[in-house]
């Protein structure tokens, strides 16, 4: 059995107030003043005494803190002057896709390295597109869980990310014949990719590459970006080429494990020219997620290429297309192209594009990836509101130029721990101890559009409308 | 779908409990619309006269008028009225508008009109009279989209409710173990002690007395409060096996067996240590302050055959007990429910996906296992076609908020259902999704904080209780009426009176109420 395999988080508090959910709304010229019983006072969660304290000087920040929703001001003041509203920072917070809540998740796993536990049921659609029309399934008496949470059962989140040996030979005595082919392995599915836009310092990106050291994973990231400053870190960073550059690039592609290499023309030709540099090195084919992709893998897959690394839009859809398929989809498109062709252990997977949650990983896993990578994240672990504001040269509201080093590894390493336990959740209930068995296990998912056929379809009979509905 | 027939008759007295007015706890209840008298007023009192919802409320020799009850204000549907305020003041110092504060209460499945309309339903045992929506949420999927088919006007039953047997039986194997009747399609799901305050607990006990129904002790333990309501409360055994003791199991009417719960499917309770005070962790056995996680699965069983040891152990112990077996939604549901009548349980109790929790992973709640909707018609016809559905007790449970969504998992092939969220609406909870930390809930439900917990009594508890059961069942009794029936009992698996929205054409989805939508900020 593997050594067991955890995170250690450190809690990392924010730098800046974050953007709480919740605004309460005082009438005060109806307030009497002295009536001695003000709520203000007996907030339970002490938000209006705290409040005095500037936010960047308290320990425990706002968003976790101040106003939970109570409305026991609203139903208590004795003036009835309360009342709440959504904040309007929260409401202009992320899009549809990178929700506030989301965002505001993943502030509090950077913060604080735990899993997001809350009271009361599930408070969302009943289904929606994309990941959220499937459902992991669990396992019951007949098939029991592992008890991963906590480490009581251990459950291996390791995947590799180099190509396998197709057969060994052995001697006549029984020992290995065949050379021991290296191994590239990662302790958790999830690999790092410099985010396409943010206020990428040097210090962010540093933090970026620590974070993957500190856990064990890889940082793809743009060769020109590498500074002596990331030699430290050099055994977690993937350096992304193309076929032109990669010469440039050569000391440290000797010094890399792996290289990836953007999908084009004279391919093949740039493939010998990285083994030539460096024989031992792991290639990853960078490619965009498109309707060619899949048949791009199948060619890709008879090639030396050890991984695909396939990125979608920010938004978890297929690229270049007005009608972009969800990423399930595309993943579930290049799984089985594969499968079909009786070449998918030949080759590994790795999908980007909008990875946003810890689920996400658990059901790309199910569609038939590798592992994923995940880059806009890390700008929000790091305190980004994804207000896009440095793509029009305008100041970062929260300075992300200034991060320091430790704080941005921290919290990068924190919500991966986060992640990484939330990971072992989903599969301790599926039953399934090895992430490697989660690649492509359908059987272990349930999806919206089966439930429906196979349990409404004899109650209702046909179903009339397309979508979710 | 086959209309199912029960072998074993079982003959129960309605008892329907008094419904006494409850107020809220708090001296501002929210309602959906705000009611405001400015300066103009001059206290003539006409509007405390006219209104027959009591929004206006002048206090005996008091001249001035109090703050008007804007939660019993009916809103702009009043406009029609003669008795309308707003109109009628002679001074045109009132004015009724929406409450902004609706954007905050909520979310997908528990709209903010339907959390006002149980506290509605709590305070007065009847059904809201305004313009509150309490069947249909903004989930846009399963209950939500089901409807109850057009009834036919001629197969009206003009009974009175009095007449009506909503009553439903528990144990229909014929083992020799007693034929356990409850007045209502529905008993309280578990909640521990450590999870919700002690007042609460007690109360839903008084209530299910009342009710003659069961409620249930959840993971933690058997505390002394209990005893004298024990014939009404289902022990539970759970994977913690916290409290589980010989004298606990044979005080109770029904074992639960706790395999696993819908908002945490695969995973094992979690009671985090600020709540484990003194008092909890005593009867726990644990220690004060450390965080509970309980394991998953029961390391006992590990199979059918294990499965059945752990019942036959229980029914040893107590031979008079009924036995349940609460488990979650997999994709396998159906082999689970049979097994489970295998191994001997009288009730099979599915717990779908989008139940309630006193903390879970928000990861567990939104992603593992499937929603209750798609589990019953599964399961439902699985066990009909094994034969086996005349003998279980099938109850459903987990996301089932309300009447209607009751009466449709019967119909879809439940025998019943297992409240625990309701509940709770009825005792004012906002879902505020904040029960798991630090001195807990904020609203004195969930919450084992000794100051917290006193503003929360019993008798409330149980009074809210008893009067939202009675609201339910003035509809289920309605529903009952317009298809001709006289039980509850004969809406079993009748799925050929429900319609699902998104199966009908569009002319025909005219015919019914529309999928309530609306964009959460969440």
């Amino acid at each position: 059995m593997p050594k067991k395999y955890s995170i250690h988080a450190h809690k990392t508090d924010p730098r800046f107030p974050p953007i709480g959910k919740y605004a309460t709304v005082e009438f005060r010229e109806d307030c009497a003043g002295s009536c001695r019983q003000c709520v203000k006072k007996r907030c339970v969660f002490h938000i209006f005494r705290d409040n005095f304290t500037h936010w960047s000087t308290m320990s425990e920040p706002e968003y976790l803190y101040t106003c939970k929703s109570c409305y026991r001001c609203v139903e208590e003041c004795t003036k009835g002057i309360f009342s709440l509203a959504i904040n309007p920072e929260y409401r202009t917070l992320g899009d549809d896709y990178w929700k506030a809540g989301i965002i505001n998740s993943t502030w509090a796993q950077a913060h604080t390295g735990s899993i997001p536990v809350s009271g009361a049921g599930y408070r969302g659609p009943f289904a929606a597109e994309g990941f959220d029309s499937i459902w992991t399934d669990m396992s019951e008496i007949v098939r029991p869980t592992r008890d991963g949470i906590h480490g009581r059962e251990y459950i291996n989140t390791m995947v590799e990310l180099s190509k396998r040996p197709m057969r060994l030979r052995f001697n006549p005595d029984g020992t290995l014949a065949s050379e021991e082919a290296p191994v590239l392995e990662i302790p958790l599915p999830v690999v790092l990719q410099q985010p396409a836009f943010g206020v990428l310092s040097k210090t962010v990106l540093l933090a970026m590459a620590a974070a993957a050291s500190s856990v064990g994973t890889l940082l793809f990231i743009k060769a020109e970006e590498y500074t002596p400053f990331f030699s430290p870190y050099a055994a977690h960073l993937v350096p992304c080429v193309t076929k032109d550059t990669y010469a440039r690039y050569a000391d440290l592609i000797k010094g890399s494990r792996m290289v990836e290499i953007a999908y084009g023309p004279g391919l093949d030709e740039a493939l010998s020219g990285l083994k030539a540099i460096n024989p031992d090195l792991f290639i990853a084919v960078g490619l965009p997620l498109d309707s060619a992709a899949a048949g791009r893998a199948g060619e890709l897959a008879r090639t030396c290429v050890d991984t695909l690394h396939l990125t979608g839009s920010d938004y978890g859809r297929e690229v270049g297309t007005d009608n972009p398929r969800h990423l399930k989809d595309m993943i579930r498109d290049v799984h089985l192209a594969l499968v079909g062709n009786r070449i998918r252990h030949r080759i590994n997977l790795v999908f980007s594009g909008g990875i946003a949650l810890a689920e996400h990983v658990a059901k790309s896993l199910i569609c038939g990836a590798d592992a994923v990578g995940i880059d806009l994240p890390l700008l929000i672990a790091l305190e980004c509101r994804l207000c896009k504001r440095c793509t029009q040269g305008k100041r970062c509201p929260v300075k992300l130029e200034a991060v320091e080093l430790d704080w941005g590894k921290n919290r990068i390493v924190n919500l991966l721990a986060a992640w990484h336990n939330q990971l072992l959740e989903v599969m301790g209930a599926c039953g399934i101890r090895e992430a490697r068995r989660m690649r492509g296990e359908l059987g272990r998912s349930m999806w919206f559009d089966d439930l429906e056929r196979d349990s409404f379809g004899p109650v209702f009979g046909k179903r009339k409308v397309t979508g979710i509905g | 779908m086959k209309k199912v027939k029960s072998k074993v008759r079982c003959k129960g007295k309605q008892q329907l409990p008094e419904v006494v007015q409850t107020p809220s706890r708090y001296r501002n209840p929210i309602g959906k619309f705000l009611v405001k008298r400015n300066a103009k007023c001059v206290s003539c009192g006409l509007c405390a006269k006219l209104c027959p919802y009591g929004v206006h409320v002048r206090s005996g020799k008091y001249t001035q008028p109090m703050r008007p009850l804007e939660h019993k204000c009916i809103g702009t549907k009043c406009q029609a009225n003669d008795f309308y305020c707003v109109k009628r003041c002679p001074q045109h110092a009132l004015s009724v508008k929406l409450n902004p504060i609706l954007d905050t209460i909520g979310d997908y499945r528990w709209s903010s009109e339907m959390i006002l309309a149980h506290w509605h339903m709590a305070e007065t045992g009847t059904l809201p009279s305004g313009e509150l929506e309490y069947r249909l949420g903004y989930s846009n999927g399963g209950f939500d989209k089901i409807r109850f088919r057009i009834p036919d006007p001629k197969e009206y039953l003009d009974i009175p409710d009095e007449e009506i047997d909503t009553s439903i039986c528990l144990n229909k194997r014929n083992d020799g173990r007693p034929v356990r009747m409850i007045s209502h399609p529905c008993y309280g799901g578990g909640m521990s002690f450590g999870s919700t305050s002690l007042s609460v607990l007690v109360g839903r006990a008084r209530a299910a007395k009342r009710l003659n129904s069961f409620t249930c002790t959840g993971e933690g333990g058997y505390p002394d409060a209990f005893v004298p309501y024990r014939d009404n409360i289902i022990t539970q055994v759970a994977t913690g096996l916290f409290g589980v003791r010989e004298e606990t199991l044979l005080h109770t009417p029904m074992i639960e067996f706790k395999y696993a719960q819908g908002a945490k499917p695969g995973l094992g309770g979690h009671l985090l240590g600020d709540k484990v005070t003194p008092e909890v962790a005593k009867i726990r056995e644990t220690v004060v302050g450390s965080s509970l996680f309980s394991p998953f699965p029961f390391h006992s069983v590990y199979s059918v055959e294990d499965h059945k040891k752990h019942l036959d152990w229980v029914k040893e112990v107590n031979p008079r007990a009924l036995v349940s077996v609460k488990v979650s939604t997999p994709s396998d549901a159906d082999m689970v429910a049979v097994g489970s009548y295998y191994a001997g349980a009288n009730v099979i109790h599915f717990d779908g996906s989008y139940g309630g929790t006193g903390a879970a992973p928000d990861i567990a709640k939104k992603n593992i296992a499937m929603p209750i909707e798609y589990a019953i018609p599964k399961v439902h016809r699985f066990l009909v076609a094994e034969g086996v559905r005349d003998e279980m007790c099938f109850m459903a449970s987990g996301g089932i908020r309300n009447a209607m969504d009751v009466a449709k998992a019967i119909a879809l092939g439940a025998d019943g259902a297992v409240i625990g969220t309701a509940d709770l609406i009825a005792l004012e909870c906002v879902r505020c999704s904040n029960c798991e930390s630090g001195r807990g809930c904020a609203r004195s439900i969930a919450t084992t904080d000794a100051e917290l917990g006193k503003q929360i009594s019993e008798e409330y508890t149980e009074q809210r209780l008893v009067n939202m059961y009675s609201a339910w069942r003035r509809q289920w009794c309605e529903l009952l009426r317009q298809y001709g029936m006289r039980s509850i009992k004969e809406l079993v698996g009748r799925s050929d009176l429900l319609v699902n929205m998104d199966y009908l054409d569009e002319e025909e989805r005219q015919a019914y109420q529309p999928t309530p939508k609306k964009k959460l900020v969440l």
